[in-house]
Order: structure tokens, then sequence, then C-alpha cells
């Protein structure tokens, strides 16, 4: 993405969605109403959702049509405040203890004034979100919280109150600009009640056929009108079936794509089940579409087309 | 009266405005209550959040109204749908209100049960003051110490021929029953004596403070927790004598430790995770009676683990949680989804534990068909039927389980 100039942030619910759609990313208006008011009142965003339903798209698409930096902190079970916040670069610590020693300095305090300064400071996410840029406040987004347990959700939430941090030997951090914070989760674990009160929550939901059509269009310009139609009918018809995981947006557009590589202009069976790997990931899934099943839905897929025009 | 509840509108006169602004908060205060009422969480900060985000937002539309609200009030998936109900309800009709506040109140809980061996309990209950000397004798034989004979007895005694007192003093037991849980290494690193990883920076502090002239090694390790718990229960005719006693097992475990989730299953599944959060057991059990509308009906193992799998697995499986499915196994029409669905419960946790009451019976075999396609998915599988079959249980939750419960054992001899 292009880095743009820094803009201000949108005044209303329609200027937030224009902001997205500028970016190709088509939002429906609760997720719009969400995000505007999470950036007026500076609360932080917790998106939950499927997995490939573009949760985290969507600080991206804020952090490059916003023309902020994005700040990624992917969480991790294990993951501490050494990997999240900030470390002290060991070795080289030791090289200037060890020089010190060896040059005869022996002033302890002045040592470890020296020893323990930025210039030895290794920043994370979280503290590189903290700092000021002339941009304007960063984009941070905690990619899916729920991997991380109890323990780091506690030291996010206090973070998240004050947006600040305490590094011991240095002194406080504050941050001069509030960032604006994403959370995504993929509800692989509760997340504790104490966060999601802190946040504004939303639910990213599968998309509706016209939206999803128009994020084909879109995003994958080179299909043609007629595939792009047939492919969003099956997949729709897809999530209505009893599925261990229904195919999500990214399946979508990673199918559409891969339609137009083999330059299929229309559905049939067989390619249909020759390409179902790349909609479905679960053995028992595919297996259920097998044979006549497929050639059923997309019979039916035509038949609702037709009907329509 | 739905005006009034509306924001004010942009062109409107100062004085009005303000009049409407206090309409407004009075009804936000009112549709959190309705909200509570429905089952939402709302705290008095969301609705001071609610009226701020009103003001900010610049609302014109019923639908940028509904989602302001729906963007403040709503934490969980699952109230989505709580909260469009309420929406509903409450932003037609200013009179709905009090209907609406009367039909939220909280459900009576269910009557009392009349299990198989309440016989025994009703004749002590109708005749009380007569056994009253005898029972208080037996009671107090049961409080001071037992002697060996007597505990061993009351140890192996079936929970379903049990009177009421013994259930009693099984629950009390239960709760003493010490949970020296197995803790499993997790990939958060602490502190420790002895561990395997030099931990430098506490190390490089420790040497700071003799000017850095010796380096005394620090070290650190992988912190211990126990593993999360989750519980299937079949709540089905015969089974649910066994799963009422075993949830209050499971009430003192959830107290002990926070990640245990339950479900009861039998013609439908249900999560009680929540109902067993309250402190008390008699309340906890009620709440759980409350939810479940199928208690010993009839039950499709099959199906209640594909819903299983497909709804919550992903959800209370991760982090290497340990399985216990309370089930007899009779399946009445066993075909290979029940197969599979085992598979891919046993392939989603770290251990799954098959707790059958069956095995009280001497004379068990491994003969049903359901029996049968279960079993080689299982890793162990265990009696349920008296208390010492559960101290056996929580045995093995502490080891790590031992030979004797091998299924392979059961599988062979009828192979």
């Amino acid at each position: 993405m292009n880095k743009t100039t820094p803009r201000p942030l949108p005044t209303s619910i329609d200027a937030t969605v224009n902001l997205l759609a500028e970016a190709d990313y088509l939002a429906d208006r609760s997720l719009g109403t969400v995000l505007y008011l999470a950036l007026k009142m500076g609360r932080p965003i917790f998106l939950e959702g499927e997995a490939g339903v573009g949760k985290t798209e969507i600080a991206k698409v804020l952090a490059s049509t916003l023309g902020r930096r994005l700040i990624r902190l992917q969480c991790y079970e294990g993951l501490d405040i050494a990997a999240a916040v900030y470390e002290w670069n060991y070795a080289a610590q030791m090289i200037a203890i060890r020089a010190a020693e060896a040059e005869g300095e022996h002033d302890r305090v002045r040592l470890e004034h020296d020893v323990f300064s930025e210039r030895f400071l290794i920043k994370r996410p979280l503290l590189q979100a903290l700092e000021p840029d002339a941009a304007g406040a960063p984009v941070l987004l905690i990619d899916e919280i729920d991997r991380t347990d109890e323990a780091f959700e506690a030291f996010l939430l206090e973070v998240l109150a004050d947006f600040q941090v305490t590094i011991p030997e240095l002194g406080t951090v504050k941050a001069a600009h509030a960032p604006i914070v994403v959370i995504t989760s993929n509800r692989t674990r509760e997340v504790h009640d104490a966060l999601k009160r802190r946040c504004l929550y939303h639910w990213v939901g599968y998309p509706s056929a016209e939206r999803e059509l128009a994020i084909v269009r879109a995003k994958v310009p080179g299909v043609g009108k007629r595939l792009s139609e047939q492919v969003v009918g099956f997949v729709q018809g897809l999530r209505k079936q009893d599925l261990f995981k229904a195919p999500g947006v990214a399946e979508t557009l990673d199918w559409a794509g891969a339609l137009s590589e083999l330059d299929v202009t229309a559905l049939d069976p067989a390619t249909v089940s020759d390409t179902l790997g790349v909609l479905l990931k679960y053995q028992d899934d595919i297996a259920r579409l097998e044979g006549s099943k497929v050639k059923d839905l997309v019979d039916q897929v035509k038949s609702e087309l037709r009907a329509a025009e | 009266m739905i005006d009034r509840s509306e924001p004010s509108h942009p062109d409107l006169l100062p004085n009005g405005e303000r009049e409407r602004t206090g309409r407004l908060a009075e009804n936000i205060i009112y549709f959190a209550r309705a909200l509570r009422a429905a089952g939402i969480p709302v705290g008095p900060g969301a609705v001071l959040d609610a009226l701020e985000a009103l003001k900010v937002a610049g609302v014109g539309t019923r639908d940028d109204f509904y989602w302001t609200l729906h963007a403040v009030f709503v934490k969980r998936h699952e109230h989505s749908i709580l909260f469009d109900q309420a929406f509903r309800i409450f932003f037609r009709r200013r009179g709905y209100i009090d209907q609406l506040l009367a039909m939220m109140l909280p459900q009576a809980p269910a009557a009392p049960q009349a299990p198989q061996a309440g016989a025994t309990r009703v004749h002590e209950a109708l005749f009380a003051g007569l056994d009253d000397k005898l029972k208080k004798e037996h009671e107090v034989e049961l409080d001071a110490r037992m002697t060996v004979s007597d505990r061993e007895v009351f140890q192996r005694k079936d929970f379903a021929q049990m009177t009421a007192a013994e259930i009693a003093a099984a629950k009390d037991a239960m709760k003493r029953l010490v949970l020296p849980l197995a803790e499993v290494r997790t990939r958060r690193l602490t502190p420790h004596l002895h561990g395997h990883l030099i931990d430098i920076r506490r190390t490089l502090r420790a040497s700071m403070k003799g000017g850095g002239d010796f380096i005394d090694l620090r070290f650190i390790g992988p912190n211990k927790r126990p593993p999360p718990l989750v519980a299937l229960l079949d709540i089905s005719g015969s089974m649910s004598q066994y799963s009422r006693i075993f949830l209050h097992f499971l009430h003192a475990l959830t107290d002990a430790r926070k990640r245990v989730s339950t479900f009861l299953f039998g013609t439908r599944l249900t999560n009680v995770t929540r109902a067993l959060r309250e402190r008390d057991p008699d309340d906890a059990l009620a709440a759980c009676s409350a939810a479940v509308p199928d208690w010993s009906g009839g039950t499709r193992i099959a199906s209640s683990l594909r819903a299983f799998n497909k709804l919550w697995a992903r959800r209370v499986l991760a982090q290497g949680a340990i399985v216990l499915l309370i089930t007899d196994g009779l399946e009445r029409d066993a075909d290979d989804t029940l197969a599979f669905e085992m598979d891919r419960l046993h392939r989603s946790c770290r251990r799954l534990i098959w707790l059958n009451p069956l095995l009280r019976f001497e004379g068990f075999e491994a003969r049903a068909r359901g029996i049968k396609a279960m079993l080689p998915h299982v890793d162990e599988m265990r009696p349920i039927h008296n208390l010492e079959s559960m101290s056996g249980l929580v045995a093995a939750l502490a080891d790590g389980g031992d030979s004797s419960a091998d299924p392979k054992v059961w599988l062979r001899s009828v192979a």
C-alpha cells in the first residue's frame, strides 16, 4: 500500500465507511459505526469472528488510509514483557561492561547509568506504539489475543488504561497521542470480560451475497462478471450446508483468483470438484461434497442467477 | 412516545434539545435495565458510555441508533440476539416496558426430581419425627470417625442405592477429595531455581551489584499449570443419577481451578459452565436443571458429539484440555458417525477419559455396538459409580493414569 499523507480522523459514520472503501475494504454499516465511535471516543476496538473474515485487514486498511504507521503485535502462548514491550541488548551491555573494566573504569554509578541507557534498549511493539510519531498516533494491531494467557491480558489491560509503561531503569514512558488500538480474536479461548469492557466489541460475520460480490469485484479484478456471480452464489450456498468449517471471505477470494488463473469463465462440476481444496480445509467436508452434491449445488446456483435476471 | 426516545434532530431549538436529552438519558437507563433483566450484564459505566456515544455519533437514523447502542452494550456474540429482541420490544411503544420487565423475571427453578431411590427419601421426609433419633445416631456415625470397614463399605456403595443422608455425606466427601491435579508445562517462563535457561536480565542485574566483576547465573524455567478440563455429561434416563452426583464433583472442581467447562447432553447439547460457577452447590444444580429442558429424556450420543465438535471444540479445547466423557455408550442406532466424532474429539484434546457407570457390573463386556465403536478412540475407560471410583479418577488425573484403565483390555476380551 502506498504511504499516504496523514489525514485527520473521519467526522461521521458515512465518512468512515467511505474511508474504508477507498482501500477496497467494503464494510457494512455496523462495522463503520463501531470504528467511528472507537476513533472518536478513543477506545480500543475488539474484533471477534471466524477465521478468514477480514479482521486483521481492518487494521491494515485503517493504517494505510489514515496514513499512520502500523505496529503489529502477534500474540502467542507465553508472550511476556520482554517480547511485547522492551528488552535490553544484553550482549552489547556485557561488552560495554568488559570494555569499561579493561579501561579501568570503576565508578559503579556511572557504569550503571551508561549501561542502562536508551542506546541499549530494544523497543518492542507496545513500546514503539507509545513513542511520539510525526504522522500522528499509530495504529496498534494486537493480533489473536486468544492465544496468550490471562497474565498477559491483565498486563495489557493496565497498558490500555493509561497508555504508559514503566521501565525501572529509565522511568515512565507515556504516549503523547493514544494509539488507535485494534484487538482481534479467533475465539479459541474466552477473553476476560475486563478487557472486553474496556473496548468496543464487534463480531465480524460472513458478508451478504451483494457485499461479497462487490468485494470479489474490487479485490480480484481479472474475474469476469458471470464467474464472479457464480462463485459468490456457490460459496453462499456452501455456508448453508452443515460443514465443519464454512469458507470465509479469504477463501472466496482465493478461489476466484484460482479459477481466473485456470481461465475458467463459468462453473462446472468437474472444475469445482478439482479446486474444492481451495475452499474447504477439512477432509470430511470435502468428502461430504463428493460427486452429485457438487453438481446439485452448481445447478442450483445457475438456476437462481437465471431467475434473477 | 417513541419520538421521545429518538435522539435530538440536528436542527432543533436549544431548549427543546435539552429537554429531549434529559428524556433520552432516562430512556437509556431504562433500556439498560431491560438488557440486564434479559441477561446481558450492563454496568452503570456502560450507560454513561452510551450517552457519550450517542452525542459523538450524531445519530440520525434508527439503524445508526441501533448500532451505536449495540457497540456499547454488547460485549459477546451470544448477547447480540438478546439485544436485538430487547431493542425491538423496548423502542416500539413506551407502555410495553412494564410488560417487558414483568416478562423477564427469572424463571422459577425446576421442580425437584423424583429419582429411583426417592421412595426412601420420601419415606424419610414423611416420617422425619419418628426416625429422628435413629437418623441422628446414623449421621453422627458418619460424621465421626467411621470404622475402617464401615468407611470401606461406604466408599464402595453405589450412588443409585444411597439414601439422602448418604448422598449428602458423599457430596461432603467429594469436596474433601484432595485434588492434586497434575500440572503441565506452559510456554511462559518464570524465575526458577534450577531451570535450564539462563535469565540474562536478572543475571546482569545481579552482577551489576558487584560492579560487573563476576556473573552469578540466574535461571528461568517453564511455568506449570493444571490443564483445562472439559466434562461432557450424558443426562438421559439411566444416566441422570450418576450425572447429578458427578455435577457435584465438577462444582467442587470449578471452585478450585478456573478452567473447567461443563456440557450436558441428551437430545441436545447445553453449556452449563456458568451455572456451575454459583458458590452454593444446590443453587448451581438448580441453575443447571433450569437450563436443560431434556433431563432424563432420550440420548443421541453421535449427534451431541457432532454439535460439540462443531460449535465448542475450537473454543474450549485449546491449550491441551483433558476431556471427561460420562456416558454409558448405549447408542440406539450406532453408525459410522459415532466413531468419526469420537475420533475427532480424541484428536482435539490432550487426553480423553471415558467414565462408564456400566463398569459397576462384574460381568461387563464390551459387546454393544456403540461401546465398541467408541472404545478405540478413548485413552482410558474408568468406572464412576461410587466414591472409590471417584478417588481413582482423581488419582488418574493427578498421575497421568495407569494401565488398569486401558480400553484395549475390553476390546481384546470381545475380539
